[in-house]
């Protein structure tokens, strides 16, 4: 436990410790379709491969559901948000996802979501595939293109907003005694941090069983594995696990604002608790630097419930 | 502060120019200054003094009570602020319009809106020919901005438009969008012969089937589009409309394939 103080609830050990975060550059947009699952089919699709952007450029995954009335068209649709180190490298990822995973899928159209310091090419960026044949209109305060495709008609704003106030990494290290009870414990997490607007959980079902740490042995690593939290590496390296806990996974959290990631593992952390640690986790920690890197530091103490 | 007030003294005996009697060019002037400015348009013009009672002192807000067929130039030029004019006016209200609101609670002549920029432009009542269009010469009509017209619109609605959008409520008379370079057309009413003729570029929604197409528009069928939806919402917010104008599924005629048929007639289907 590396002398880590630690409070206690519902029997669930919480480390005196905190997550460290980083700031992002981010955007938000609202993927629409004649139906819920085809909406949610072009988010799923051009949010794939954004788990981190060590390896993927950018982080995203579906913020939430919103049902016909809260959609500018009056379709089912979902808000998806990208975080992304950059504004360039966020307006690539934006352009090259949206052409190629939103486009291309059936009925879609997207709106922007986010008023934000400059504008990222949405439509701006799609509507020459239109060769010629797009339409543009601005009414409303907004611009939209029309790009004519094989069933009708993609619908696209011009442009949405990108935000620097983002911030990318806040984590929850959920520490149980084998992995059912793990996964458990995250999947409840996972569904308390859904619920809160503005945050998203970019990695599979929001879950990473990889955790990471800085660098590594090897030669260009920029990552490689948190052996401290390897359970099949206790005792042959310098461990943070006890007997008792065979298994990690971690929440990590990307949100529109400091306060949504707050909003956002506070949620998390109150589901791990209640569930207790008989079914779920016996302990919670979070990652971080030493402080050193990251500017936001989200102490475990100062949001539990 | 009370708007600035023109209050009509009496039918006027010849055409008046009222383009300088906008916020931006009443700003500084004093009550003497605005009651001696000339707006008749004969050899021996009628002043401000003749024509009406001024009371008020918002000049950003202008109040034209009583109106006239006799009332042309209107808000010209009118760049912010707000207009409004309790009867008819004459020719070129809002023509050049950069911002501000211009209200016409009775009816306008030909060429309102003509040449508007931005800003937004209402006529409760008709409004006669060239809704929006250019004047002799002039390559381009309307440029940007929302005019509305509640009732009935002339001959040659949005000729030359080049942005913007108007939308006309009772239906319109022949050649609406004639020469569009781009913008938009709503119609909700009749339309007359030949809409969209020679257009290039742009949209005319239609609450109905159009009836006398030039023969160089092509049926494109039903649409599928999400833009629809879109639009028939900015026009309910607006209060421009209190239904849906288009529907779901719009049938579309393309064209005018005469020019580079790139514009589209949407028009809600079943009507």
């Amino acid at each position: 436990m590396n002398g880590m103080h630690q409070l206690n609830r519902n029997g669930v050990v919480i480390d005196d410790t905190f997550a460290e975060a980083f700031g992002m550059r981010a955007t938000a947009i609202i993927i629409t379709a004649p139906t819920l699952k085809w909406a949610r089919q072009a988010a799923i699709t051009m949010t794939g491969y954004a788990t981190s952007v060590i390896g993927c450029g950018c982080e995203a995954a579906i913020d939430r559901d919103l049902p016909a009335s809260k959609t500018p068209d009056g379709r089912p649709g979902c808000r998806v948000m990208i975080f992304a180190m950059g504004t360039d490298e966020l307006q690539k990822q934006l352009k090259n996802r949206l052409g190629q995973c939103v486009l291309t899928s059936p009925g879609s159209a997207c709106f922007a979501d986010l008023e934000g310091t400059a504008p990222l090419d949405l439509g701006n960026a799609l509507r020459y595939f239109g060769d010629g044949w797009q339409i543009s209109k601005k009414f409303g305060g907004k611009h939209y293109w029309r790009v004519p495709v094989m069933d009708g008609e993609f619908l696209c704003e011009a442009t949405t907003g990108l935000t620097k106030l983002a911030v990318g990494g806040g984590n929850l290290l959920l520490l149980a005694a084998d992995n059912a009870k793990a996964l458990r414990a995250a999947e409840r997490a996972v569904a308390a941090i859904e619920k809160v607007p503005g945050a998203i959980m970019p990695f599979p079902g929001g879950v990473v069983r990889s955790g990471s740490k800085v660098g590594g042995k090897y030669k260009g690593m920029m990552a490689s594995t948190n052996d401290a939290f390897a359970p099949t590496l206790r005792g042959v390296v310098n461990s943070a696990l006890t007997p008792e806990v065979n298994a990690v996974l971690e929440i990590v959290i990307d949100g529109e604002t400091d306060d949504a990631v707050t909003a956002a593992m506070r949620a998390g952390l109150k589901a791990v608790i209640e569930l207790g640690p008989k079914r779920g986790a016996v302990r919670i920690s979070a990652g971080n630097y030493g402080g050193k890197l990251g500017k936001f530091h989200y102490h475990l103490k100062d949001l539990l419930p | 502060m009370k708007a600035l007030t023109f209050s009509l003294l009496a039918e006027p005996e010849e055409r008046l120019d009222l383009s300088a009697l906008t916020p931006a060019g009443l700003a500084g002037l004093t009550d003497v200054q605005i009651a001696k400015l000339r707006i008749g348009t004969t050899r021996d013009p009628a002043l401000v003094g003749d024509i009406f009672k001024v009371t008020g002192k918002d000049f950003q807000s202008i109040i034209f009570e009583g109106g006239s067929a006799r009332f042309d130039k209107v808000g010209t030029g009118l760049s912010g602020g707000a207009i409004r004019v309790t009867g008819n006016v004459g020719l070129e209200a809002g023509r050049k319009m950069s911002g501000g609101s211009l209200l016409i609670d009775g009816s306008a002549g030909d060429h309102a809106g003509s040449g508007m920029v931005d800003g937004r432009l209402e006529i409760k009542g008709n409004a006669g020919d060239y809704l929006g269009g250019p004047l002799a010469g002039e390559i381009t009509g309307m440029e940007g901005g929302l005019l509305i017209v509640r009732g009935k619109a002339g001959n040659y609605a949005g000729e030359r438009l080049r942005r913007g959008i108007i939308a006309i409520l009772k239906g319109c008379g022949d050649y609406a969008g004639y020469r569009m370079i781009a913008g938009s057309i709503v119609v909700a009413g009749r339309v007359g012969a030949m809409p969209g003729y020679l257009m290039k570029r742009g949209s005319l929604f239609l609450d109905r089937r159009p009836e006398n197409l030039a023969p160089t528009f092509v049926d494109c069928g039903e649409t599928d589009i999400a833009f629809s939806g879109v639009f028939d919402r900015f026009l309910i917010q607006e209060k421009i409309m209190d239904k849906p104008l288009l529907g779901a599924r719009p049938g579309k005629f393309g064209g005018d394939v005469a020019v580079s048929g790139k514009g589209e007639i949407l028009f809600r289907r079943g009507r």
